[in-house]
């Protein structure tokens, strides 16, 4: 095998010894009052957080382009109730149109 | 059927289809960056992390060290640690489980999981989008790697769109009162600050640094989850 494959291979191994790791945490921690309140305002924390990247970055660019579009389009079928599929869908519509139209890169 | 389609695994299956075509861009990217066709195989099957991925091959392809590559990749995996920690907590699964369950603890999987409101649904929340992730990914890492640039650029089919919507729909049925709306933006506006300082893939985990300490700093102020008188006690330890 070649050097990199070694090295894919490592890599691959670390990666799931980091998964791991999360797992190890003993149960009566996490099961603590303040692990919980801590959990619960980490959720929200993360999920924010994978909206922002998601949205404004590339690489380690701060972005506007057509997926701010797509933000803003999911916002408002959120506001309509629509179901979670149509949200993704609407999404996905916004960034085709914005970016046919030439509106948004 | 009724039981196979709630909720929680449409959202499992919508944020697969848009997270795992981009396996396609993945695998072309990872031959044109000099990988051979089991290694970029290897990387999507056992590394399993697209961020981790991304940025193996991104070195790899700068033209950086191997070693330099298995760096960047393990530090943007350590925010699967967290996520590990939080499906422990709330899934609560038997032992035996863990060594796949780990395996398909990432960002979807994770973030569908906590997106849901009662257990069975975070349950199937996680095992809809890991696996499904997991499938597809790795179906269209093989295809994006034997087809090449001839497929194109997933943007131009909306996915990153869709990606986006995917993960506020997740977070909007938490925004339920003042506190956690409060708590998103902070964590947008630190995530946003941390993008052009730092890796990718660390801001999400500098965010979680930031939120827990500030959970820990606001934890007396919280409403009493005293159900074992443990809140109360270690609050006495402090004073």
């Amino acid at each position: 095998m070649s050097e990199l494959s070694w090295w894919v291979l490592g890599a691959c191994l670390s990666a799931y010894a980091i998964k791991l790791c999360g797992y190890f945490v003993p149960r009566t921690v996490l099961d603590s009052p303040i692990m919980s309140h801590v959990a619960s305002t980490l959720t929200v924390a993360l999920l924010a957080s994978l909206v922002t990247v998601n949205a404004f970055t590339s690489g380690q660019e701060l972005v506007i382009d057509a997926r701010i579009g797509a933000l803003a389009a999911a916002i408002i079928a959120l506001i309509f109730k629509a179901p979670y599929l149509v949200v993704v869908l609407v999404g996905a519509l916004a960034a085709i149109v914005l970016r046919a139209t030439g509106l948004a890169a | 059927m009724t039981n196979l389609l709630t909720p929680a695994t449409k959202m499992g299956l919508s944020i697969s289809i848009a997270t795992g075509l981009y396996g396609i861009s993945f695998g072309a990217l990872s031959i044109a960056a000099g990988l051979n066709l089991w290694q970029t195989v290897a990387l999507s099957a056992l590394m399993f992390t697209g961020g981790s991925q991304f940025a193996f091959i991104g070195v790899i392809s700068g033209g950086g060290a191997a070693s330099a590559a298995f760096s960047a990749a393990s530090l943007l995996g350590v925010r699967n640690a967290v996520y590990g920690m939080q499906i422990k907590q709330t899934l609560r699964p038997h032992g035996r489980h863990v060594p796949w369950m780990a395996q398909v603890t990432i960002d979807e999987s994770t973030a569908v999981s906590l997106g849901q409101a009662d257990g069975a649904e975070k349950r199937r929340g996680f095992f809809t989008a890991g696996i499904g992730v997991y499938v597809l990914w790795n179906l269209f890492t093989l295809a994006g790697a034997l087809l090449g640039e001839q497929m194109g650029d997933p943007a131009a089919w909306g996915l990153d769109g869709a990606a986006v919507a995917a993960f506020i729909g997740l977070l909007w049925p938490r925004l339920t009162s003042v506190q956690p709306v409060l708590i998103a933006v902070s964590a947008a506006v630190v995530t946003a600050l941390a993008v052009p300082i730092s890796a990718p893939g660390l801001p999400i985990l500098f965010t979680a640094l930031c939120a827990a300490a500030y959970a820990l700093f606001t934890v007396r102020k919280a409403p009493a989850a005293t159900e074992h008188g443990r809140l109360r006690s270690v609050d006495e330890e402090q004073q």
